[in-house]
């Protein structure tokens, strides 16, 4: 079909009288960071939600590498290259750093009906690990207790385990939600490294990250795409600096 | 033909006074969050208190008055002291902590009362029957049952739907930090919501006393049954508690009558005697397996958490 | 999870060692009655572990537990009486339907979580429990005695108390070693993730439900086994073993032991059964006593015996 990793086509969700996604329609190209922004109550969690399989679109189509996944479970989906961060971190708090990035690498290694062996003592699971935190410059924490960890390393985690599954796809759920300026400044470094590798959706509020990382954005506006395109052209587009970047723009200029 | 139509009517019977216990733990379930496995305490409380203020005071009506009032103060009383450290608690800490309940309970009512059980009289008035078909002949108490429960719906229906209360309660439902925002004093609501339970709970046992039973433990078996009620009509509906309940109740019933019969049709007389009471047991729990199968989240399963 | 000296292990230690010394005790003193009882609390104990599998580990409260337990005593004594009283056969048996309760009451609750999952599973049991009595060839409501205990030729003498007794502690251990491996290796990581964060672990790749559910049958597989030692201890079956408060008192061993811990439901077991004797000996209304317990319990003490006992630096 295409050279698109994800195509989109005609995703619709309502919730009771609430229209969260209408018609969207998009593709993105291999190795492409596709931006996808908008004010809140967009509908953005909701297309990550759907893409990822946790929510069931009322109509429309999704393809991930022209193979189509609308009706497939997260889990499937996960299986065949598509990755997740969420919003709100979620990670497995009771376990270490090493712990929850090791569970990634082992469910993408075979499958885990093995009831005697030590999994922390499999090195086929931690080496791999390792090596995903060591890229993120993490592995000094890998031993900490993911519940002492600051809020910027919780969000560095949630990528380290997306990334630990192998994927061709990155959904980014606005991963530099709540963070500061410094480690804001990484987070786009890390991400800008990963670019090429992976083919990444990103959803952001953070501004100059989105414009110093999309190779594209699309605005997303009560469900609806108002305008897709590069960089600049959304910078130019008269209907979005209305509907979004008008403020933004006047604290820059 | 007639035996079968008795049978139906006994079924909705059973199924209204399914359908008041499960409401009460539909709504406390659904405003405190509460897993309430002591609910079946309360029942069985219920009964006990009409049968000794009845024999007391010789009068069926005022021993009714009196055990819904005695069971609403030890429902309240049972809020206050006990349910309310519970709310916002894991749901295992709530199986626990009830679960000691029914067996202070138990065993309190076994110290008062004896193990003997208790019998509660009806009035000679309602010693008839009732001619509900041409030629069909239904006892008069069992009439009332089925109606008073009816009426005690519609009033349920009304509360909910058509007053402040009731309106609090679906707020409180839906978004409990919220109505508690709105300084609307969520203690006391919630301790009204609790008797209004126990009270649901007390009156079904006073009810259905005269003609099942008084005795410990009663609670509970049909609990279970009000669980599964609940589990097939969808968690925090009223409306699938009120249509499961007749389906579970009409099963129940009608089932156990008629299954061994049939059995008999297919297998020896002594097969059939013997495997007739086990099978007919397993009914409604199969109709629950074959509704987990189809639609996990019941009938009737209310939006929202 | 450092494997130190930690003050639980050394009581369990402690608590073990001294009941591998009661035959001895019994011998000595010529009454069996401590042995008897501590058989007892190892056989529920066994039953109690494996529930904290699934629900420690798992996050999967089963409020119908107690079935397995009746399911491998029926099992044993319904053959007894229909004249197979060869443990080789019976056992096996016991676990093969075990499993298969297992596998189809799981397949079914595991659709559902929190508390719709308690209730089905509360449910399930009931309706096993109801069956039983409604088995008027095996005793119906009053149950049946069994007559012979499993035999197993040469090999072992069932109703040598003794060995029966070593049994019992033999099989406890194996259990708990058993569940001790499966919770660290690679399918306990799942089942663990799942009950920390069962979302993220679909997100991540793991079809959550197939390992939940094999998990079940395992738990429900152990529990048979306490279940057919039950029977050959008491040497009766009856719909009882299997009502629901028997379920609870599970749960209650889980809790009071410490569900974070493989050895916890020992401790619990203990500590409930003793509980039980004691108030019993003092007075017959015993349980307006321990339901309260229960509350504070949950109220107070929600590590369980295990978090009092962290509590003590060692």
């Amino acid at each position: 079909m295409t050279d698109a990793v994800l195509q989109v086509e005609g995703l619709t969700k309502r919730f009771g009288g609430v229209l969260a996604s209408d018609g969207i329609s998009l593709a993105v190209p291999r190795g492409e960071l596709h931006a996808i922004i908008g004010p809140n109550g967009a509908g953005k969690t909701t297309l990550i939600g759907q893409l990822a399989g946790e929510v069931a679109p009322d109509s429309g189509r999704i393809w991930f590498e022209n193979l189509d996944i609308t009706r497939l479970p997260s889990w499937r989906r996960s299986k065949l290259g598509l990755a997740r961060s969420f919003q709100i971190t979620s990670l497995f708090s009771d376990f270490t750093v090493l712990d929850n990035v090791a569970l990634a690498v082992q469910a993408h290694a075979g499958h885990s009906f093995q009831f005697w062996r030590k999994a922390r003592e499999e090195t086929s699971l931690r080496e791999p690990a390792r090596a995903v935190l060591a890229r993120l410059g993490l592995l000094g924490r890998a031993d900490v207790l993911v519940s002492t960890l600051s809020h910027g390393e919780h969000r560095q985690i949630e990528i380290a385990t997306a990334l630990a599954t192998g994927p061709r796809l990155l959904l980014l759920d606005e991963p530099m939600a709540g963070m500061g300026p410094d480690e804001s400044a990484r987070m786009v470094k890390t991400l800008r490294d990963l670019k090429g590798d992976l083919t990444i959706m990103l959803i952001e509020h953070d501004m100059e990250a989105v414009f110093a990382l999309a190779d594209r954005i699309t605005v997303l506006v009560y469900g609806r795409i108002i305008a897709s395109g590069t960089p600049q052209a959304i910078r130019g587009n008269e209907q979005v600096r209305q509907a979004y970047l008008g403020e933004q723009e006047s604290a820059d200029a | 033909m007639l035996y079968f139509i008795e049978q139906c009517l006994n079924g909705v019977q059973l199924g209204m006074l399914l359908f008041l216990l499960a409401a009460g733990l539909t709504l406390i379930f659904g405003i405190m969050d509460l897993v309430n496995l002591a609910h079946g305490s309360l029942y069985m409380i219920g009964a006990y208190f009409a049968a000794t203020f009845a024999a007391l005071t010789g009068s069926f009506v005022a021993g009714a008055v009196m055990a819904l009032l005695a069971t609403l103060v030890v429902g309240i009383a049972v809020e206050v002291i006990a349910m309310r450290r519970l709310y916002g608690r894991d749901h295992l800490d709530h199986v626990l902590g009830t679960f000691g309940l029914i067996l202070f309970f138990n065993e309190l009512v076994r110290l008062i009362w004896g193990p003997a059980g208790m019998t509660l009289p009806l009035p000679s008035q309602m010693l008839t029957a009732v001619e509900v078909l041409p030629g069909v002949y239904y006892p008069l108490y069992r009439l009332v049952i089925i109606l008073s429960t009816l009426i005690v719906a519609l009033l349920l229906y009304l509360l909910v739907m058509r007053t402040r209360i009731g309106m609090l309660i679906r707020a409180g439902a839906s978004n409990r930090e919220m109505v508690a925002a709105l300084g609307i004093n969520i203690k006391l609501l919630f301790t009204l919501v609790f008797g209004l339970g126990a009270v649901l709970a007390g009156f079904a046992g006073m009810m259905q006393a005269p003609i099942l039973t008084v005795q410990i433990g009663m609670g509970e078996n049909i609990l279970i049954v009000a669980f599964v009620v609940i589990i097939i009509g969808g968690i925090g509906s009223i409306r699938g508690a009120f249509v499961a309940a007749i389906i579970v109740g009409l099963i129940d019933t009608v089932g156990r009558a008629f299954l061994p019969d049939l059995l008999r049709m297919f297998l020896s007389n002594n097969a059939a005697s013997s495997a007739g009471p086990a099978l007919s047991s397993m009914l409604i729990y199969m109709l629950m397996a074959a509704i987990l199968v189809v639609r996990p989240e019941g009938l009737f399963s209310a939006s929202s958490r | 999870m450092k494997a130190q000296f930690r003050p639980r292990d050394v009581v369990v230690a402690v608590v073990l060692a001294g009941m591998a010394l009661l035959p001895l005790h019994a011998a000595l003193t010529g009454n069996s009655f401590l042995m008897s009882l501590c058989t007892r609390i190892i056989i529920l104990a066994m039953a109690a572990v494996s529930l904290n599998l699934i629900m420690g580990f798992g996050g999967m409260v089963s409020f119908g537990h107690a079935a397995y337990l009746g399911i491998g005593g029926y099992v044993v004594g319904i053959l007894a009486k229909e004249g197979v009283d060869s443990g080789f056969l019976q056992w096996p048996l016991a676990l093969a339907a075990s499993a298969l309760f297992a596998l189809a009451v799981g397949s079914l609750s595991l659709r559902t979580r929190g508390v719709y999952f308690i209730m089905i599973t509360l449910a399930f049991t009931q309706m096993l429990y109801y069956v039983a009595i409604g088995l008027d060839r095996y005793g119906g409501d009053d149950g049946m005695t069994i007559y012979r205990r499993s035999q197993f030729g040469g090999l072992l003498d069932l109703s040598n108390r003794t060995a029966f007794f070593y049994l019992c502690l033999a099989l406890l251990l194996l259990t708990t070693c058993l569940i001790w491996r499966i919770v660290n290796s690679r399918f306990g990581m799942v089942i663990r993730g799942a009950r920390s964060n069962e979302r993220r672990m679909r997100a991540i790749g793991f079809p959550t439900y197939r390992y939940k559910l094999v998990c079940f049958v395992i738990a429900g597989t152990l529990c048979g086994l306490a279940g057919v030692l039950l029977a050959n201890h008491t040497d009766f079956i009856n719909p009882a073993m299997m009502h629901w408060t028997r379920s609870g008192d599970l749960i209650v061993m889980a809790v009071l032991g410490g569900m974070g811990t493989v050895l916890g439901p020992v401790l619990g077991a203990l500590a409930l059964l003793v509980l039980e004797e004691v108030l019993s000996g003092v007075t017959e209304y015993w349980q307006i006593i321990i339901g309260p317990i229960f509350l504070l319990v949950v109220l107070f003490a929600r590590g369980g015996i295990d978090g009092l006992l962290g509590r003590i630096r060692a």
